[in-house]
């Protein structure tokens, strides 16, 4: 079963088309990639399923039920879907608690008056996020000792570390992570991937990522969408993507220079 | 020193005061307000008052542009809205102090948020100048609007009360002032333990990312205008019933950057920032004009050379705190604090 659907969907801004007519399923409790060339309208995508983004074209079911325009990005938080962010989207004049606290906003409930008096459902309900931070999350991601910093302080690495945290707090169902190990060492990638292996399999989350790192992909990934230009070329199982010849295209282009010059001669004309 | 302050539950590790020494040093600060207006003269209480009635104002608008990041130079006219409030409330009613004082926040809660409603389109200076203009509006309102607000004569009003009892004079208005103000920020200390001090932050750091993340914004941005509305109204209601007149002119424009200053002065997104902010602001050039009377003994023409140099002096003293700590007088306290974190072991 496919706990996310995207059909036929279509975004342009001007005369940029980002997406064309792009279908692809996230089937449930599995790791979906979408790879292609930069600029091919990955985070584009993600923007639109956060809802960001409003698509011209085409519906996003969500867990079988369509995600209709109007439905607010906070409100698509609340429904669980939680992602964490290309250029790392931390909030910088907080701790690395606070930050992970912060990703269960939408599951919290205390109001102004009871927060003011620090009193009552506000402070039974900070203990229990606090708890549940401390507990499940912090310690699953090893970073108990980073939890007073203030997260600007932090090694490249920890903040993706730190905001893939604050997603999890979202309690999401559908986990979207933007290039989680962009700019990593080999050790920092081995841990990432170990991670999300394991939200998949113990957490049971759907994680959908947009990954450059074809070794990582390749070996964690059980379902992949390739999308180039705005549009999906293939999508299938890791080893019938490595085999695509569309693929070996869009990556490594034409063998004919000179028809891969005019082809993009073409597109800058257009554009 | 500091040392030992393990936990063993998560309510201990949460909590605002986590080792003696601070609650310590926290009660006998406490004493010190207490004891204060016992022993000074007439005119340290009158300083002692202003400074707390600014140091209400200031962490109002502390949460809002400190914490939210949204700058606002409409404080002055927020705090007219709470002042002209308890004025009109305290002529037209028999209302003890602490019910028209609510109203007086409430009152200027909800032009704040009238106010703020431009906030989800438009930002930084452009903000600022969204609320110059609602500040000058409601000047407009304070002058015209004669059958309430008075005119341009403003109004006069009775000595606060409560269960009979008349604040006549500064050292009873002192016992309103101060507890209200520790009250008040130790609410607002309150609100960033929660979701929703974390946010406002998170819309001052990110708006856009705050807002995927599941905040809305709209709803955040204006909550975050109520709260520091309501803490200017209430400061202008304590105002109105220091001086016990209220005239358009109380409120001038100058005022609103006078708190804006004392923000930034103080520590942006720092509580104990705005209170230092605000004791600056208000102290500084009083101590100027201290040090003026002092000098007159051995200059008589000091008086001459120094009025018009306060305010250059006040000016510089501003501009040079803005260049040598650009996070504010909190972080000096901060680096004090650290230093003598572990001594006098280990620095």
């Amino acid at each position: 079963m496919s706990i996310l659907e995207i059909s036929n969907l279509s975004l342009s801004f001007g005369g940029v088309k980002a997406l064309q007519d792009v279908s692809f399923r996230v089937p449930e409790n599995t790791v979906t990639t979408i790879i292609g060339p930069n600029g091919a309208g990955k985070t584009s995508l993600f923007n639109c399923i956060s809802g960001f983004y409003k698509p011209q074209q085409g519906t996003i079911r969500y867990q079988g039920e369509a995600l209709a325009g109007n439905i607010k990005p906070p409100k698509r938080a609340a429904l669980g879907l939680a992602r964490t962010f290309q250029n790392i989207a931390l909030f910088r004049g907080m701790t690395v608690l606070d930050n992970i606290k912060l990703g269960a906003h939408v599951h919290m409930k205390s109001g102004l008056l009871s927060a003011l008096a620090y009193f009552g459902p506000a402070r039974r309900e900070e203990m229990a996020v606090r708890k549940e931070v401390e507990e499940r999350i912090i310690d699953f991601l090893e970073i108990d000792h980073i939890r007073r910093q203030p997260v600007a302080s932090l090694s490249y690495g920890l903040q993706k570390r730190v905001e893939l945290a604050r997603a999890l707090a979202m309690q999401p169902k559908v986990l979207m992570l933007d290039e989680p190990v962009a700019g990593m060492n080999r050790e920092e990638k081995e841990d990432m991937a170990r991670f999300i292996l394991d939200i998949r399999e113990e957490w049971g989350v759907t994680v959908l990522m947009v990954e450059h790192d074809m070794g990582m992909v390749m070996d964690i990934s059980d379902h992949i969408a390739v999308l180039n230009f705005g549009q999906v070329i293939t999508e299938g199982l890791p080893s019938d993507v490595q085999n695509n010849p569309e693929v070996i295209k869009a990556y490594l282009g034409n063998s004919d220079i000179e028809s891969l010059r005019k082809k993009l001669n073409a597109e800058g004309e257009a554009a | 020193m500091r040392i030992g302050d393990a936990k063993q539950s998560y309510e201990a590790d949460e909590a605002i005061w986590t080792s003696q020494t601070q609650k310590l040093w926290l009660g006998l600060f406490l004493l010190i307000l207490l004891v204060f207006p016992f022993v000074v003269d007439s005119y340290l209480l009158y300083l002692g008052c202003l400074v707390g009635i600014a140091v209400i104002s200031t962490t109002g608008l502390n949460i809002l542009t400190g914490f939210t990041g949204l700058i606002s130079l409409g404080q002055a006219g927020f705090m007219g809205v709470g002042a002209y409030t308890v004025a009109w409330l305290s002529i037209n009613t028999a209302l003890p102090f602490p019910v028209t004082l609510v109203l007086a926040g409430l009152m200027a809660a909800a032009v704040g948020i009238l106010v703020g409603l431009p906030s989800l389109r438009v930002k930084g200076l452009y903000l600022a100048i969204a609320t110059l203009a609602a500040s000058v509006f409601l000047h407009f309102i304070f002058a015209e609007w004669e059958s309430v607000t008075g005119g341009m004569g403003g109004l006069s009003l009775e000595p606060a009360h409560l269960f009979g009892l008349a604040f006549q004079s500064d050292f009873m208005m002192y016992f309103i002032i101060v507890p209200l103000a520790v009250l008040m920020v130790m609410a607002a200390r309150n609100v960033f333990r929660t979701r929703i001090g974390r946010a406002f932050i998170a819309i001052r750091d990110r708006d856009i990312s705050a807002e995927i993340l599941g905040i809305n914004l709209l709803r955040y941005k204006l909550m975050s205008f109520a709260l520091s509305s309501f803490y200017a109204g209430v400061a202008g209601g304590l105002f109105a019933y220091f001086y016990r007149v209220v005239t358009p002119e109380s409120f001038p424009l100058s005022m609103s950057i006078f708190y804006l200053a004392a923000v930034i002065v103080g520590g942006m997104g720092n509580l104990l920032g705005g209170i230092l902010g605000a004791a600056f602001m208000t102290l500084v050039p009083e101590a100027l004009k201290l040090l003026t009377a002092a000098l007159t003994p051995f200059y008589p023409n000091a008086p001459v050379f120094m009025s018009p140099m306060l305010e250059i002096i006040f000016g510089a003293l501003i501009v040079g705190f803005l260049i040598f700590e650009p996070h504010g007088l909190a972080e000096i306290w901060h680096r004090i604090r650290r230093f003598f974190r572990l001594w006098p072991f280990r620095n």
